[in-house]
């Protein structure tokens, strides 16, 4: 065990933990946030996304160490209820979503790609988002969303 | 009382309740009386609807969310009933608590169970009418000259005199049976059913802020992890406690049989130990080998048959010495492969225990849970919460028995989430098909006689009292899945049913002179033959449903083909309900359909080709009516099939959220079309080798997607029915429809991977 201080939404917090532990179990165990989610544990599938310096994470096959000092946003950390972050509202706004258990990897990679590269068209986005799963078949939706959050980039 | 925090977005607001809170909510003494008011069946206006002392309304339903809309949809419900906005209402789902009992949430039977004239919908209507009467004695004036609007009732003529609910009763209870004469609004009053209020989660989903199953947080919680045998039927012969007592955070290494868990302080912890412990098992019992699966299961003669319809005369219709068509379709077994694996708390203390699931079926599981724990089913409280879109039974009962005997073992919270290959390796799988077709065809091109006979594969299912042993951790655990009775021959059908849509619908499906089917051809067998499955089985998504209707729609198109007719117009021909022929003339007319027969005649050879396909069904013969047109591109050289577009015609009765409806159509389309290309279980001699997002692929976020156009026909004066599992019924049958207009060759067993298109293209 060892403790290892990370900031998290904003937040510095220091946990004691073994320090292979993935990051994923830190944040939902540790620091009990709803966000990230175990999907796999083998970084296929993305529902464990987070960003680290704005990059997208799976946190299950990351170990925390590796991440000590770093900025770790989780999807709490773009916007809340009251007032979600502009690609949380198109996703909203869309309805792009059945059972909402991918969504920390839908938002969390489209948002990334498109912080990087402003100006992507709808088939580089959809290239983004190769290891990304959503079993209900909120594809379509989810593609819209993101395209509607892509054009008030660009505006 | 453990008090979960419970996120009920309305307007924002997060709810934190337990039983015992809530019963205070409702003016109710204490839980148990809470708890009194749902037995099965509840007949007791109580045990559904309570007027809070502010007049907002609670609501009590026991059929829960699925990612399929129903929570959202069950709130419009209430708030229409009721004459109160949606952010007025707080709906409360499968809690064997607090709920009433309403057994499991089949998807497609969630809709025609609570939006007619029964249950929810039944205590919606009661309870206004009853303030309604109460507000008529208040204020004085007869109830057919009140108004109610915004939870205040008061006199059409004069607005002054007026009364709210919260005056009327709030947080007092009702004392009243459901009204079985009770009125629902009629749909041309309704002002929130019928219109596409946003899903009431999803704010809180896309902000990371809702509260899955996996985010059941008790206190003094420890990590379960299970640790599932190496392959099917091995069995424990030796365990190395040593291996894992000295490793940081072990709690405790738990055995019942066949079961092993370890139980850590932490969730990486327990992980670790699973993965460290030393077991020895016994080999297991040979697999036959996949690519001869097909076959033995064809050959199986321990098998208990059920004969759906028999007019007597299709074997003499068949050997007139007309023409006689004949295919064989083959369906995989396919996995729910739910999103994120199987989650559950369970807290057993002494005799009594609370188990957090995301079962869709929280009043079996407890009486199967209280099997396994010893204890009385009335002592163990079981609440849902909601999970990843689960399709049919995935691992949350599994995982919830799994949570169940490790928290008994330590006597403390326990916490379990499976692995991805623990899930997929032992999941109650969506059974393999094989499905014969015959038919003799009469000089004028119509069909004379269908004759269907198919085998499938069964092993335990959904919980059931007394039957644990359905999924993995109980038959680990000792139990039996539900018994296997051979019966052959099949008896007689009494009556005419098409739950598993194994009767075509192009048959008039006459059982005793009753002609309960939707089609025309009067010479007609329906023969189904059960077998033992190796693996667990179990429903998923069209269970039955889809396999039978990929092979009659395939069967139907082959015929048209044969006989060079359009395979819409060849459809209609054989067709007598007026609403399947409604969606079929809707897909076509909004897909553009070209008249003409299969295949495209300038279909090239090589290179891309395009082709169009329809498909029908009248889901589970009572429950849905979809029509699909799909259009593909068919790469001949490398065997790639991509789904262009699919319009989708779909009648569910009264639409009771538009957006809602298009939403599990769309989603229905896009998984069908994964499973029809894509998804199917793997084995070698003794285990499923499909035990991840690489070995069993499904379409991913970046696949390429069709456009998909929905027709919603609305039925306002038609039953309510289910609308989740029409589309993806319908899927496979387009789509290898489309693949022999585009090609001309027929594709007979799914999934069609490039393969299986190659070489039927080869074939033809």
């Amino acid at each position: 065990m060892s403790r290892i201080t990370l900031r998290v939404n904003g937040t510095s917090q220091t946990v004691d933990v073994d320090p292979a532990t993935p990051l994923l179990y830190v944040l939902s165990d540790d620091l009990q946030l709803n966000g990230p989610k175990f999907g796999c544990g083998l970084g296929q599938c993305g529902c464990c996304t987070v960003l680290v310096k704005g990059q997208p994470v799976r946190s299950c096959i990351t170990p925390v160490s590796m991440v000590a000092d770093g900025e770790v946003t989780t999807l709490e950390g773009l916007g809340s209820v009251e007032k979600p972050h502009p690609i949380q509202q198109a996703f909203i706004d869309e309805q792009a979503a059945q059972c909402g258990f991918c969504l920390s990897g839908v938002v969390l990679t489209a948002k990334a790609h498109l912080d990087r590269n402003p100006k992507a068209n709808e088939a580089d986005l959809r290239k983004a988002m190769s290891g990304v799963l959503c079993r209900c078949g909120a594809n379509t939706r989810m593609l819209k969303a993101i395209m509607r959050y892509a054009r008030g980039v660009k505006a | 009382m453990n008090r979960r925090r419970f996120i009920v977005q309305s307007g924002a607001l997060v709810v934190s309740f337990g039983a015992a809170r809530l019963a205070e909510d409702l003016g109710l003494e204490t839980a148990a009386a809470a708890q009194g008011l749902n037995g099965p069946g509840s007949r007791q206006l109580d045990g559904w609807i309570a007027v809070k002392a502010d007049g907002s309304i609670a609501a009590f339903t026991g059929k829960c969310e699925l990612g399929h809309g129903l929570y959202t949809a069950q709130t419009q419900l209430i708030a229409e009933e009721l004459c109160v906005p949606v952010s007025r209402v707080t709906l409360v789902q499968c809690d064997t608590a607090v709920t009433p009992d309403q057994g499991t949430t089949s998807g497609a039977q969630s809709h025609p169970a609570n939006f007619n004239t029964s249950n929810l919908a039944l205590a919606g209507a009661t309870a206004r009418e009853a303030l309604v009467a109460m507000a008529s004695e208040r204020l004085g004036v007869p109830a057919g000259q009140l108004v109610v609007r915004d939870g205040i009732v008061s006199a059409a003529s004069d607005s002054t005199k007026r009364v709210s609910y919260a005056q009327l009763i709030g947080g007092r209870t009702f004392n009243l049976t459901l009204n079985p004469n009770a009125k629902r609004k009629p749909a041309s009053d309704w002002t929130v059913l019928g219109t596409p209020v946003p899903r009431v989660e999803i704010p809180a989903m896309v902000t990371g802020r809702f509260e899955f199953v996996h985010n059941v947080r008790v206190p003094g919680m420890l990590h379960g992890r299970v640790v599932r045998p190496p392959s099917t039927g091995a069995t424990v012969a030796a365990v190395d406690r040593r291996s894992v007592e000295a490793m940081p955070g072990v709690v405790r290494l738990v055995i019942r049989n066949n079961f092993i868990g370890v139980v850590a302080e932490k969730p990486w912890q327990a992980i670790q130990a699973a993965a460290a412990l030393k077991v020895t098992w016994s080999p297991g019992a040979a697999l036959t080998p996949q690519r001869d699966f097909h076959a033995r299961l064809r050959s199986q003669t321990a098998t208990r048959d059920t004969r759906m319809v028999d007019s007597g005369d299709v074997d003499a219709v068949l050997s007139r010495g007309g023409r006689v068509i004949r295919a064989t379709y083959l369906y995989p077994y396919q996995m729910h492969g739910s999103v994120g694996t199987a989650c559950a708390v369970a807290d057993v203390q002494g005799n009594k225990a609370t188990i957090w699931a995301a079962s869709q079926a929280v009043w079996p599981l407890r009486s199967s849970a209280a099997l396994v724990l010893g204890l009385q089913p009335e002592n163990i409280r079981v609440v849902f919460k909601q999970g990843p879109g689960c399709y049919g039974i995935n691992g949350a009962d599994t995982v919830a028995y799994d949570a169940a005997i490790l928290s008994q073992a330590v006597g403390m919270p326990v916490r379990v989430q499976l692995s991805r290959a623990d899930e997929m390796a032992w999941e109650n799988y969506g059974v393999a098909y094989v499905s014969e077709e015959r038919a003799a065809v009469d000089p004028n091109g119509t069909i004379a006689a269908w004759d269907y006979e198919a085998w499938t594969p069964t092993r335990g299912g959904r919980p059931g009292a007394g039957t644990p042993g359905n999924q993995v951790t109980g038959s680990l655990a000792g139990f039996e899945p539900a018994a296997f009775q051979p019966r052959s021959p099949a008896p007689a059908p009494t009556a005419f049913a098409n739950n598993n849509n194994s009767v075509p619908s192009y048959v008039t499906g006459s059982v005793n002179g009753r002609a309960g089917g939707t089609g025309r051809i009067a010479a007609q067998r329906v023969v189904i033959h059960n077998v033992r499955s190796p693996f667990f089985t179990g429903p998923l998504r069209s269970p039955d449903r889809l396999q039978n209707t990929f092979a009659h729609e395939s069967f139907i198109d082959e015929i048209a083909a044969t006989l060079r007719v359009d395979p819409v117009e060849y459809r209609l021909k054989h067709l007598s309900d007026p609403r399947l022929i409604a969606v079929v003339n809707a897909a076509a007319k909004a897909g553009n359909w070209q008249a003409r027969p299969s295949p495209r005649p300038s279909a090239r050879r090589t290179g891309v080709a395009n082709g169009r396909g329809i498909s029908c069904v009248l889901y589970e013969g009572d429950n849905g009516y979809c029509a699909m047109v799909a259009e593909v591109d068919v790469n001949q050289d490398t065997g790639a099939v991509i789904v262009r577009r699919l319009v989708i015609a779909n009648d569910s009765g009264p639409i009771s959220n538009p957006d809602g409806l298009r939403n599990q159509l769309e989603g229905g389309a896009i998984q069908g079309i994964s499973r029809a290309l894509l998804e199917e279980v793997t084995w070698d001699e003794s285990r499923v080798t499909s035990v991840d997002w690489r070995t069993y692929r499904p379409l991913y976020l970046s696949d390429e997607m069709p456009a998909i156009e929905t027709v919603l026909v609305n039925r306002p004066d038609m039953p309510a029915a289910g609308a989740g599992e029409t589309a993806v019924t319908v899927v496979a049958g387009a789509i290898g429809n489309a693949v022999f207009d585009a090609t001309g060759a027929r594709l007979r067993q799914v999934p069609f991977t490039p393969e299986r298109v190659k070489t039927a293209i080869a074939a033809k």
